[in-house]
């Protein structure tokens, strides 16, 4: 009796570890998640039901006065969230040049010849600059009167006169064009600045992309009399498929994210209208003016449901392709 | 037990060291103005008050303009310094409202400041109580080119005949009137303001601001359309919606504009941009209704006790301190302003001097739109200034729209 070996006691931990080990692994990720991201997403959705002044009172309480849904019927009576809308839709469309343009410079890139290197480096530059960067170059380059676009105009319109102090200005037959200050045109002008380092960026997905196209079914497509236009069709593109969901996926991200573009580029105006849903939503409740952050998290709100339209799809288009494998 | 006891007695004896630490004084003051001259003109502040209050030790944290309007929502509620600078008016009006500025009505009437600070005192109010101290304000008014005015002839318009000859003067010599930049909004709100106190008045002014004038008003459409007129007849500089207020010095400093509308502050500009003290020069925005009262732009800049200060006690005797004539002198001798303290002498630069002769004869003082009007409103109006001023045509839509904000935020 006293031989028998008493049976290892196993802890209930150590019968399921390999239920558990994955969760222990992921835990620490969950509870940032849940708390910086998941949880804010509800606090958001709640104060949106709010009129409030981002103020707690000495007693340290909120002065938040429930509304009901006030702010959202507020927002369909509101051009300028309407513009933002607008804007975003813009932004979505224009944007996605970026993914063509992007392929075709990949393609012209894709060769071998000296220094490519060099020029792939150079067309890759942009992305690597900060946005905020980006933006203020075109600021300038947009600058009627010292930007590039200006400097042509004065050449062709504009004469060189001395002014009433001895000093040299100019006097022009048309005033050269403020795009940034134009409402119509200011929106498509940071559009342009967004796409310089998105191209780059989609161009470089695609390149990752070219390398991997199997050189075996282009020789095979070739022995078939494939060339030009019909081969980049029926068999590069094909085969970039990865790479062009991804770019398309990256260039949505980007345009619905374009906040810091607007930020330096416009603040929003001309009277609001470069504004987009994410810019509209600081200037409502974060910017100097801005004290209503019930009204902004109402556009908040909005602009998530947006993004889970998207975002839904995005997953659930993964899942297909994972269940497929 | 024998540990039990050791710490308690450790925390009665901390707690004894904090309290006694707290008799003796410490003041924290949160001040918004990192760059030079402000901060020289109150650190020589604060130094005069530890010299003369030896027993309190005063902690200063010095924090960048814009970071202070964010970091004040924070810290008012959850640690709050004794002393903060913010301004008054309707920026006031939010802490006010949460109870989380102290009211210090007792500091004013032990003091005398009801007469010495009688300037600003109605910006200062809130329910017939005052909420803080203001120890600087400037003028606005019109700067302009004193070498193109004296090339061309031009004496210092007084009334709105003599302004517009001027302009037309300054326009047939190739002289743009007036330059502005209005990329960030409130520059529009001064020429605006001006139009509106020079034809309506102080009270219409203090009305429109306050919600109790529609901006579809017979009153405030007046000045929209002298304002058109300015615009149709090409008096401000083109571009001015993609320039800051320091942009828009570029063509004054060069001469291809002769007169901007705007704040003391901009003196510094000019003489950044190399214009001599002899070229620039200062006057009243002119009259446009005859006989009205003249009233005047001037901001002013204010101290504030948090509710949950935890040494209002020397707090208070800070705000008594800051608006002593001497302190005040001396503080706005350094940062080129104007003390509000009707005794404190003024600095001898002449637009300094010029500047106390208007705000002391004005009939009444404005804080500027913006901190006038609550914030949403204050957004909207100056959207819809700059608005304006790049397509006339659209005053009948910018003025409905205006009038929606005003409903919605004036419930």
């Amino acid at each position: 009796m006293k031989s028998v070996v008493p049976p290892v006691r196993r802890s209930w931990l150590h019968q399921h570890r390999v239920a558990i080990a994955p969760w222990l692994f992921v835990a620490p990720a969950l509870l940032f998640f849940s708390v910086y991201v998941i949880m804010p997403i509800f606090q958001s959705i709640a104060i949106s039901f709010y009129e409030w002044n981002g103020l707690y009172n000495a007693e340290g309480e909120s002065t938040a006065t429930w509304v009901g849904t006030q702010n959202y019927v507020k927002l369909l009576d509101d051009d300028r969230f309407f513009v933002s809308l607008k804007n975003n839709l813009i932004w979505l469309v224009f944007y996605m040049l970026a993914v063509p343009v992007g392929l075709a410079i990949a393609l012209f890139l894709n060769q071998t010849v000296t220094g490519i290197r060099v020029y792939k480096s150079l067309f890759f530059f942009p992305f690597v600059i900060s946005q905020v960067v980006v933006g203020l170059i075109f600021g300038w380059f947009y600058n009627p009167d010292f930007g590039v676009i200006g400097s042509l105009w004065k050449a062709a319109y504009c004469e060189e006169v001395i002014n009433i102090v001895g000093n040299v200005s100019t006097r022009c037959a048309k005033s050269p064009p403020d795009i940034l200050a134009d409402e119509t045109w200011a929106t498509y002008g940071i559009i342009v600045a967004g796409l310089w380092p998105q191209i780059a960026y989609c161009m470089i997905l695609y390149l990752t992309g070219l390398n991997n196209v199997s050189s075996d079914q282009i020789e095979a497509a070739r022995l078939d009399g494939a060339r030009g236009w019909r081969m980049l069709r029926h068999v590069i593109l094909p085969q970039l498929a990865p790479a062009t969901f991804l770019a398309i996926v990256v260039t949505v991200i980007g345009a619905l994210r374009s906040f810091d573009m607007i930020a330096i580029m416009t603040r929003g105006g001309p009277y609001g209208s470069t504004n987009v849903l994410a810019y509209y939503m600081y200037e409502a409740a974060i910017s100097e003016y801005g004290d209503r952050y019930g009204y902004g998290s109402a556009i908040a709100t909005v602009l998530f449901l947006i993004m889970l339209v998207y975002i839904s799809y995005f997953l659930w288009r993964m899942y297909q392709d994972e269940k497929g494998r | 037990m024998k540990f039990a006891l050791k710490s308690s007695l450790l925390s009665i004896a901390l707690s004894a060291a904090m309290s006694t630490a707290a008799i003796a004084g410490d003041l924290v003051i949160n001040f918004d103005d990192p760059n030079p001259g402000p901060k020289a003109g109150f650190e020589a502040a604060v130094e005069a008050f530890k010299a003369a209050n030896p027993d309190i030790n005063v902690t200063v944290n010095i924090n960048d303009r814009e970071a202070h309007k964010t970091a004040i929502r924070n810290f008012l509620s959850a640690d709050a310094p004794d002393i903060t600078s913010w301004y008054p008016g309707n920026r006031m009006a939010p802490f006010v409202e949460a109870g989380l500025f102290e009211d210090v009505s007792d500091v004013w009437e032990a003091n005398g400041f009801y007469d010495s600070l009688a300037a600003i005192t109605p910006t200062m109010t809130i329910d017939d109580k005052q909420w803080g101290v203001p120890y600087t304000y400037y003028q606005w008014g019109v700067y302009y080119r004193k070498d193109i005015f004296d090339k061309l002839g031009l004496a210092e318009p007084t009334n709105w005949d003599e302004f517009n000859t001027v302009a037309a003067t300054l326009k047939d010599a190739g002289v743009t009137p007036i330059t502005i930049g209005t990329k960030f909004l409130w520059t529009a709100a001064g020429v605006f303001d001006y139009l509106n106190l020079r034809i309506n008045g102080y009270e219409v002014h203090n009305d429109l601001t306050a919600g109790k004038i529609k901006y579809t008003d017979e009153r405030i459409k007046n000045v929209f359309m002298t304002w058109k007129d300015m615009i149709d007849a090409g008096y401000f500089v083109d571009n001015h919606a993609t320039m800051s207020w320091q942009d828009a010095i570029a063509p004054f400093a060069n001469g291809d504009a002769a007169m901007y509308v705007m704040g003391n502050f901009s003196v510094d500009g000019y003489k950044n941009a190399g214009l001599t003290e002899d070229q620039i020069d200062y006057f009243q925005f002119p009259e446009i209704t005859p006989g009205l009262p003249r009233a005047e732009e001037a901001p002013a800049d204010a101290f504030f006790i948090p509710s949950r200060a935890k040494n209002k006690e020397d707090a208070r005797k800070f705000l008594a301190f800051i608006a002593q004539p001497d302190i005040q002198t001396e503080w706005n001798n350094t940062i080129g302003q104007l003390p509000i303290n009707k005794n404190a002498s003024v600095g001898d630069s002449k637009f300094l001097q010029e500047g106390f002769e208007t705000l002391s004869t004005a009939s009444g003082l404005a804080q500027f739109y913006d901190r006038d009007a609550p914030a949403q409103m204050a957004q909207a109006g100056m959207e819809g200034f700059q608005e304006f001023m790049l397509d006339t045509s659209k005053i009948d839509a910018i003025l409905e729209r205006l009038d929606k904000v005003q409903a919605d935020v004036y419930k």
